[in-house]
């Protein structure tokens, strides 16, 4: 190629890419993608599968399903969580019963691989989506999920 | 302008020369990730590179030894963070045909459409870093834009945008979500379109061409003899494709051409993987509209013991050929685990192609490579 022809394919390939940017450049207020966090805080509504955080959702009369099987805590390949639990006698039937005493899960270990939310029998955790989660001291990531006084819901087995 | 400058060799010029020795990374952009290169150069001209491996080193096939066959799975999603879904698909395949599982239909299509996604917003974020690497930064918002749109069909089905983790051996952790193909349906025509401006941007500019062009040749001896693999071998014209000669999930019902090239440069390499985002959608095309209805997973036991010997498995995903080899010796807990990383193959043969370039060229022979760190140092 000839060295002015060089030079007008050159500066003809450099239009023909700034074609493609002058037309986001001029469309730019109705393409625009990039979400304006945090500004859209409350309407920014995540997906209902997205993985935050793992919970225990509690009913009104402050119940969950948490019949203490430890079928999270042998899914979750880092050790995040950790049942305390112990033996109960039952007042219905005067039987000893497995009841948790603490559900304690260490966020901050977590790889949010949601193992332990797919193998709980009893659906008693699932996944919140916050995700928003910084705190100052890294102890305030170890939560306890079962509220204080809170017992599993009747009808609940293993 | 081939009337450029010729560089004088050291040995015959009048100026007294000396190598020197720099290093590159482990904190350096255009090393994506920490790895450190070090880089024995004589002036511009790149004498020797060595990389040095271990700054993201997190054993991670020994921790597989400790866990059980389903929560592998999740440890590979931090290898290749990329391909992560491919990955996990590998593991699972991996441990189905230990077991002589047979999964349904619905799980193969549905992983093979998800396996293409990723490779598709593996390689736009690939193109956007790329062009960022030879100093065209719009690149990187567009393929960012593009990409978002399938991490957001990842985010509402599988829960999560890097790290998905959604294949469990026997098929998928949940079904899929009602609204995944229409998503699907509406991001193919959309990137359809964008493609084209991809190659207006970057493919046909000048500096880009003068750049790419003739750099970093590997010869397809040399891609068999580096155990290259992905479209680094293939721009060489070494035809590997694993998704054509071991077909995997649904591919085996799929037409598809692969994508190759003969002259090896790092030009080559990109065309590549731009003709491998078309060839990806016109996989997920021919599948998305014929789902089989069915199960999303066939049960296994709680606790999945493989039978004693050895099982392999390989997959493609973006970068290359991805092996898991797992030794078990009949308990619960794998025996062995190795991965073969299309990384490190490919990194290896860095010092072959780099020595008697420029560190600029370094730079763009690199980004053509598409390395992701944390695959090459497990
Ligand atoms: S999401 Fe995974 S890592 Fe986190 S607590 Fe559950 S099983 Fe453990
Ligand atoms: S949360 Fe579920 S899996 Fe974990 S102990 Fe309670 S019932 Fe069992």
């Amino acid at each position: 190629m000839g060295y002015f022809s060089n030079i007008y394919h050159g500066i003809r390939t450099l239009l023909t890419g700034m074609r493609v940017t002058g037309k986001y450049f001029l469309n730019a207020r109705k393409g625009a993608i990039t979400q304006q966090y945090p500004d859209n805080r409350d309407t920014l509504k995540m997906f209902e599968r997205f993985r935050g955080e793992v919970v225990m959702p509690h009913d009104e009369n402050n119940e969950h399903s948490c019949t203490g099987c430890q079928k999270c805590e042998l899914a979750c390949p880092n050790g995040s969580i950790e049942i305390i639990w112990d033996r109960v006698i039952d007042p219905e039937t005067g039987k000893k019963k497995k009841a948790i005493d603490k559900h304690i899960y260490h966020f901050g270990m977590c790889t949010q691989c949601g193992l332990c939310v797919d193998a709980c029998p009893s659906d008693a955790i699932k996944w919140a989506q916050n995700f928003e989660n910084s705190v100052y001291d890294r102890t305030q990531l170890t939560r306890i999920l079962n509220k204080p006084g809170s017992k599993v819901r009747a009808g609940v087995e293993e | 302008m081939e009337t450029a400058i010729k560089e004088p060799t050291t040995s015959k010029s009048n100026f007294k020369s000396e190598e020197y020795f720099i290093n590159m990374g482990p904190q350096h952009p255009a090393t994506h990730g920490v790895l450190r290169l070090l880089l024995t150069i004589d002036g511009e001209i790149i004498k020797k590179v060595e990389p040095d491996l271990g700054y993201i080193h997190r054993s991670i096939e020994k921790m597989c030894e400790n866990n059980s066959y389903q929560q592998i799975v999740h440890l590979t999603d931090r290898l290749d963070y990329l391909s992560s879904h491919i990955n996990n698909e590998a593991v699972c395949l991996c441990v189905e045909n230990a077991l002589e599982l047979e999964v349904p239909e619905r799980v193969k299509v549905i992983r093979t459409i998800l396996g293409e996604l990723t490779r598709i917003a593996s390689h736009t974020l690939w193109w956007g870093v790329m062009g960022m690497d030879v100093g065209a930064l719009t690149t990187y918002f567009y393929g960012f834009r593009d990409r978002e749109m399938i991490n957001d069909i990842f985010e509402e089905t599988c829960g999560a945008r890097l790290t998905m983790n959604y294949n469990v051996p026997g098929g998928l952790m949940q079904d899929i979500h009602p609204n995944f193909v229409k998503r699907v349906k509406e991001f193919i025509p959309h990137f359809r379109s964008k493609l084209p401006e991809y190659d207006r941007l970057l493919t046909g500019n000048i500096i880009f061409q003068k750049r790419t062009k003739g750099v970093g040749i590997l010869s397809k001896e040399d891609a068999i003899n580096f155990g290259a693999s992905g479209p680094v071998a293939r721009a060489s014209g070494y035809s590997c494709d694993v998704r054509k000669y071991h077909p995997y999930s649904a591919l085996d019902k799929i037409t598809f051409t692969e994508a190759l090239d003969t002259t090896g440069d790092s030009f080559a390499r990109y065309k590549v993987r731009i003709a491998e985002m078309w060839e990806s959608l016109a996989i997920i095309e021919q599948l998305i509209d014929n789902i089989p209805e069915g199960d999303f997973k066939v049960a296994t036991n709680a606790v999945i013991k493989l039978p004693k010997g050895d099982f392999y498995q390989k997959v493609e995903t973006a970068r290359g050929e991805f092996g898991v080899y797992i030794i078990s010796a009949g308990t619960k807990n794998p025996y062995r685990v190795k991965f073969r990383s299309p990384g490190l193959s490919n990194l290896s043969l860095l010092n072959h192609i780099a020595v008697g370039g420029k560190i600029g060229d370094l730079v763009a022979t690199m980004a053509t490579i598409d390395i992701v760190v944390p695959d090459i140092d497990r």
